[in-house]
């Protein structure tokens, strides 16, 4: 009744790619445009290098408050008419920073492209940055701050990275900053960040959809015509680990239906020469739903639901970690698998096998993920963050494939550092005896209290 | 923008649907079971989703979790996802892929009892209730799509009980039920397959037939409990929850009118007026002019049967009380069931959804299950084609009329979730 003979694949059809060119607006901002006219449909993306690791000691969370805030009100329009103007054409605009740069999103129907863009325009030449949206986003980021204490994946990922990172680390702090730095940003902050960053010179549009780039340059030279300024100074902050070795930080947390596990160090930086061997290291580690991690604790053990590892690629070194949320009584048993697979994976080769399904898996899921307009301008806008060449995307599957199962070895043992291992629990209380016993190196309890 | 659609019926009862794309070289492989936890009899909660955990566990010539594998492989993405009256299964491949990903589906539908042992449901069902702590008992709030269900529909219905399912009921699933459940509702007339993307219709074609053409036909499933409800409550029905939670959350939903149904069109235009985006009525009022709500939104269920539900979700900011977040959200529930709506209002929300639609259309995955969806529920695939002009067809006197006949006091569900410590301030 089945067909007992498993099919063979045909020869692949060829897959490039979106061609993009590049030009200079008169103002100094770089223009890079896809011209992909599958549907009627154009996003826009305007990188601003101002990510919030440059924000200065004491006022983490001003570059997402500034970026947030671009949108909410120019000199001549209030934040809901300028909403207004967008949301009749049916598009959409938002901004926000992430750790690497500042980005202002614009999706909408080509037909309405030239007028939205006339938004964009008055956005980024003449914010106003009313008080009352900076105190309600203060407000909301300060919500978001009140949830995450009854949020334990949320306290999990703070508690991490506070316990990986120096004390004086930007990333020890979240992007959107702490209750004690947002509550101390003012306006004057916020439009000094903003004089400095936001000029044409330290910024690049990019444009991907149903344009041609001859329309897309003289639109948005006319569009941004008004913006001028020159690039102002920025901090530079660490990324520096904490001292010491093994620790464990149990977050208790009374009624805790499970635990929330997080083990791992400090990470690479996104330009590091072995990008590509840790990523497909990585990969077959818990990249991928048959990774070792997955398979080990979820089908092998029913542990969980699921298991993963990551490395968060930014600028500077951003965390490598193993994140899971398992039954309160196997949480032990659980990191101690996780801590096994951290070995095993130094300990030998990676099997041709593993390789090979990590390879095709990543060179076959290229194409899927550029399907949308969104997600091609976000990748030339990647581009430009993490200043890779303009062939990364027509090289990649080959980098991809001509990683070793040596390589990928080397990557382990290099950069995989179980000495410097730390661990958080977000859980029951009542684990710190089962903890104690791993003998995994100091426990601190926090009590989290709502 | 029209996407071709064609659609054929296998000899066995599986429907077909065969969309072609040929910009870039991937496929989309969608299967939709028209069963869901609606289905699950009683003692059974939570079983339709465990049988889907279940579909990744091998079959005939498929060993366990080797589908994951093979899909990996081939350089493919999968999921399936259960839902209160449906299952889907999908996998987007290279387009040279195609033939693996239709045979994979093909053993599974055809020959899965083969794959089953008592151990794999043991471990799929600690999975299982691993994903239930995580998605429902460990997550603020997270118990919500259960409670609201439950509320809004009444106990004998197929909608009301949970979908994740209590660790009562999993516990009881057995291999026999696995092979019952198998036998009634995973057969092919049960089901839709699409193929949306860079395929040869001729040689695509063939492949199915000679994969799924032998499937034998099912028994026919049982029917559906009586899914008829009175078009509105009938009396305000309400639920405090005491939880473990930093912020008073609302949840107030309204019956609406099946998925599909002319009416159903009318409520999404009213759900968009009233929660997407910043200059909608929720979030204008309660976010931006009174400072209440840190988060506020709306959206239908999108259930095809029987009655749908529309929702507002609104998240209080801290030092809002749960009393002053549910007045506010009802005073602007008030004022909408009282004057309706202005054409700019309607305007607005239906460039909205049109805008949205075009973006679902991008990539073969979405635009897969949107065709499965519409063969499922209504034997038309080509409805995808229209939706546009349906919403566009929504005028302010259908809106305004909706919201006079359907969000009036007889007909909310109130479920507000109460952080622990403040629960007596809480008008229960």
């Amino acid at each position: 009744m089945t067909v007992a003979t498993r099919p063979q694949p045909g020869p692949p059809r060829p897959y490039e790619f979106p061609a993009f060119e590049r030009a200079t607006l008169g103002s100094g901002a770089k223009l890079l445009v896809a011209e992909v006219a599958k549907l009627p449909i154009v996003s826009v993306t305007v990188v601003i290098d101002a990510g919030a690791e440059s924000d200065p000691p004491g006022k983490e969370g001003l570059a997402q408050l500034t970026a947030r805030a671009l949108v909410e009100g120019t000199k001549s329009s209030s934040a809901l008419a300028l909403a207004g103007r967008i949301e009749k054409l049916g598009g959409v605009i938002d901004s926000d920073a992430g750790w690497d740069s500042a980005r202002l999103n614009l999706t909408c129907l080509s037909r309405h492209l030239e007028e939205s863009l006339q938004v964009m325009g008055e956005i980024l030449s003449a914010p106003g940055f009313p008080q009352e949206e900076l105190d309600r986003l203060r407000d909301e980021r300060l919500a978001e701050i009140e949830q995450i204490r009854s949020e334990p994946r949320g306290l999990a990922e703070e508690a991490f990275m506070e316990l990986v990172y120096a004390p004086d680390a930007r990333y020890a702090i979240p992007a959107g900053g702490s209750r004690e730095s947002v509550g101390g940003l003012t306006r004057e902050d916020v439009v000094l960040h903003h004089s400095r960053l936001y000029s044409p010179d330290n910024a690049s549009i990019v444009m991907a959809g149903d344009v041609s780039t001859s329309r897309a340059q003289s639109i948005v030279e006319r569009a941004l015509s008004g913006w001028s300024g020159k690039r102002g100074p920025s901090t530079s902050r660490s990324a520096a680990p904490a001292d010491g070795g093994r620790r464990t930080l149990l977050v208790a947390k009374e009624g805790a239906a499970q635990s929330e596990l997080r083990i791992g160090h400090v990470g690479l930086p996104r330009s590091h020469p072995d990008y590509f061997p840790f990523s497909i290291m990585n990969a077959a580690l818990g990249g991928v739903f048959s990774s070792r991690i997955n398979l080990n604790l979820r089908e092998r053990h029913g542990y969980t639901y699921g298991a993963h590892s990551i490395i968060d690629w930014r600028k500077a070194a951003g965390p490598f970690v193993v994140s899971t949320a398992v039954g309160t009584d196997v949480t032990a048993d659980a990191a101690r698998e996780i801590l096994g697979e951290l070995e095993r994976i130094r300990a030998e080769e990676i099997t041709a096998d593993e390789l090979s399904l990590v390879v095709s898996y990543l060179q076959g899921v290229f194409p899927i993920r550029y399907e949308s307009t969104a997600a091609i301008a976000g990748a030339l806008a990647n581009l430009v963050t993490y200043d890779l060449p303009d062939d990364y995307y027509d090289t990649y599957r080959d980098r991809v494939g001509a990683v070793t199962t040596a390589d990928a070895l080397r990557a382990a043992r290099e950069h995989v550092k179980p000495e410097s291992l730390q661990m958080v629990v977000v859980g029951d209380a009542g684990l710190r005896a089962k903890i104690d016993d791993m003998k995994f190196g100091p426990v601190d309890v926090r009590t989290e209290t709502p | 923008m029209r996407i071709p659609i064609e659609t054929l019926t296998l000899g066995n009862g599986l429907r077909l649907v065969l969309s072609e794309d040929h910009t870039a070289p991937i496929v989309a492989v969608n299967l939709w079971y028209h069963v869901g936890s609606g289905n699950e009899r009683e003692g059974r909660t939570g079983f339709a989703h465990l049988f889907e955990h279940m579909l990744f566990q091998g079959s005939e010539h498929v060993a366990a979790n080797e589908h994951f594998e093979l899909v990996a492989r081939a350089g493919g993405t999968l999921n399936g996802s259960t839902w209160l009256d449906r299952t889907n299964y999908y996998e987007t491949v290279p387009s040279n892929q195609l033939a693996v990903a239709l045979w994979l589906e093909a053993d599974r539908m055809g020959a899965l009892l083969p794959g089953m042992t008592q151990e794999k449901l043991d471990t799929q069902r600690e999975v299982v209730k691993n994903e239930r702590r995580w998605t429902v008992d460990n997550q603020p709030y997270g118990s919500w799509w259960e409670k609201l269900p439950a509320l809004a529909y009444p106990p004998e219905h197929p909608f009301h009980h949970s979908l994740i399912g209590s660790f009562e009921d999993l516990d009881a699933a057995s291999l026999s039920d696995v092979s019952e459940f198998f036998a009634t509702y995973y057969t092919p007339d049960n089901a839709v397959l699409t193929l949306a993307g860079d395929f040869e219709r001729v040689e695509a074609l063939a492949v199915i037939e000679r994969f799924f053409g032998n499937i034998p036909r099912g028994p026919g499933k049982p029917p559906l409990a009586d899914t008829a409800l009175p078009r509105v409550f009938g009396a305000p029905l309400r639920e405090v929850v005491r939880d473990n939670v930093s912020l008073p959350r609302l949840y107030l939903a309204f019956r609406c009118a099946p998925f599909g149904s002319p009416d159903h069109y009318v409520a999404s235009v009213c759900a968009t007026i009233l929660g997407t985006r910043k200059t909608s009525r929720l979030q204008r009022s309660l976010i931006r002019e009174k400072r209440i709500a840190a988060e506020a939104s709306a959206f239908t269920f999108d259930l095809a049967k029987g009655a749908d539900l529309l929702v507002l979700d609104v998240l209080a900011l801290p030092g809002v009380s749960a009393v002053a977040l549910e007045a506010a959200v009802v005073e602007e529930v008030e004022r909408v069931h009282r004057e309706g709506v202005t054409d700019e209002e309607v305007a607005r929300a239906i460039a909205l959804i049109e805008t949205g639609w075009t973006l679902s259309m991008e990539s073969a995955t979405d635009r897969a299950d949107k065709l499965s969806m519409f063969a499922t529920y209504f034997d038309d695939a080509g409805l995808v084609n229209e939706q546009a002009a349906k919403y566009r067809a929504v005028t302010r006197d259908d809106v305004t009329r909706f919201a006079r006949e359907c969000m009036g006091a007889d007909n909310r569900a109130t479920l507000l979730y109460v952080p622990a410590e403040s629960a007596t301030q809480a008008a229960a």
